[in-house]
């Protein structure tokens, strides 16, 4: 069997994703996040009468505290599975990455375990942020001085 | 009320993402980073304001926020305190997430079990 052959062979064996219906569900459950998201400021607002920005960060923690808290109880694995880049993209998939990081290493100990792999899928995400931010930042600061 | 603009703003960008982990071999960890490079970016464009003004949570709950913020505290951090305050100034918004994360996920690996 040549390279070819076997490519073909592999393509027919591996099961095929609905892709349209993936990249639907993705953008309705992404939605989904980002109008929770916003509904959470606008009430914080009502209620506590403090700042747009500051409504945000709120709601920020709250999002990830609820990730957080549904990947401990445990069924928050089966939304991501589902929901795929629905809840991968919003804060609750670095939240989700995080939690269970933590949770899966926790046999191995503090420090092995959940010190050394807690930003083990998170920890690319914040390395590029910063590597990128930093270098926009200074390509900014020229531009706009 | 801008929930409509919430809702497709952290759509399509949801929907983008499941079109290049389908489309493509990257994991969700490439495009989460990809994403976050693309925030910053749009940061610097001074597109990303307009977008959080546009779409307000629907902008700020993806991961490109991050990005944002990241470039926001870098460069407001240069404007107050120059070179030093890119380094000093840079996590200072973000940190939010960072902290928050990291506290919530330590108390709660603290209290429950790993599924097995």
């Amino acid at each position: 069997m040549n390279k070819d052959e076997y490519k073909k062979l592999v393509d027919g064996l591996t099961p095929k994703e609905n892709k349209s219906k993936n990249a639907i569900i993705a953008f309705l459950v992404g939605g989904l996040v980002g109008l929770l998201a916003e509904l959470i400021a606008v009430l914080i607002m009502k209620w506590f009468g403090i700042s747009r920005i500051e409504a945000y960060q709120w709601t920020c923690l709250i999002v990830i505290l609820l990730a957080c808290a549904f990947t401990a109880i445990g069924f928050f694995d089966n939304w991501v599975t589902k929901a795929k880049a629905g809840l991968i993209l919003p804060t609750t998939g670095f939240a989700h990455s995080v939690m269970s990081a933590a949770l899966d290493y926790k046999r191995d100990g503090f420090i092995t375990g959940i010190g050394a792999n807690v930003f083990k899928l998170a920890g690319s995400v914040i390395l590029y942020g910063i590597i990128s931010a930093f270098f926009f930042a200074i390509i900014g600061v020229v531009i706009y001085g | 009320m801008n929930f409509l603009s919430a809702f497709l703003f952290a759509g399509i960008a949801c929907f983008l993402a499941q079109l290049i982990l389908d489309n493509t071999k990257l994991t969700p960890g490439h495009v989460t980073s990809f994403f976050t490079i693309i925030g910053a970016f749009f940061a610097l464009l001074g597109c990303y304001e307009k977008f959080i003004d546009f779409a307000g949570g629907g902008a700020t709950t993806i991961i490109s926020n991050f990005g944002y913020m990241l470039y926001k505290g870098a460069y407001l951090g240069f404007q107050e305190n120059g070179i030093i305050g890119l380094f000093s100034g840079l996590l200072t918004y973000s940190s939010c997430a960072i902290a928050g994360v990291v506290v919530f996920a330590f108390v709660l690996t603290l209290i429950f079990k790993p599924k097995d």
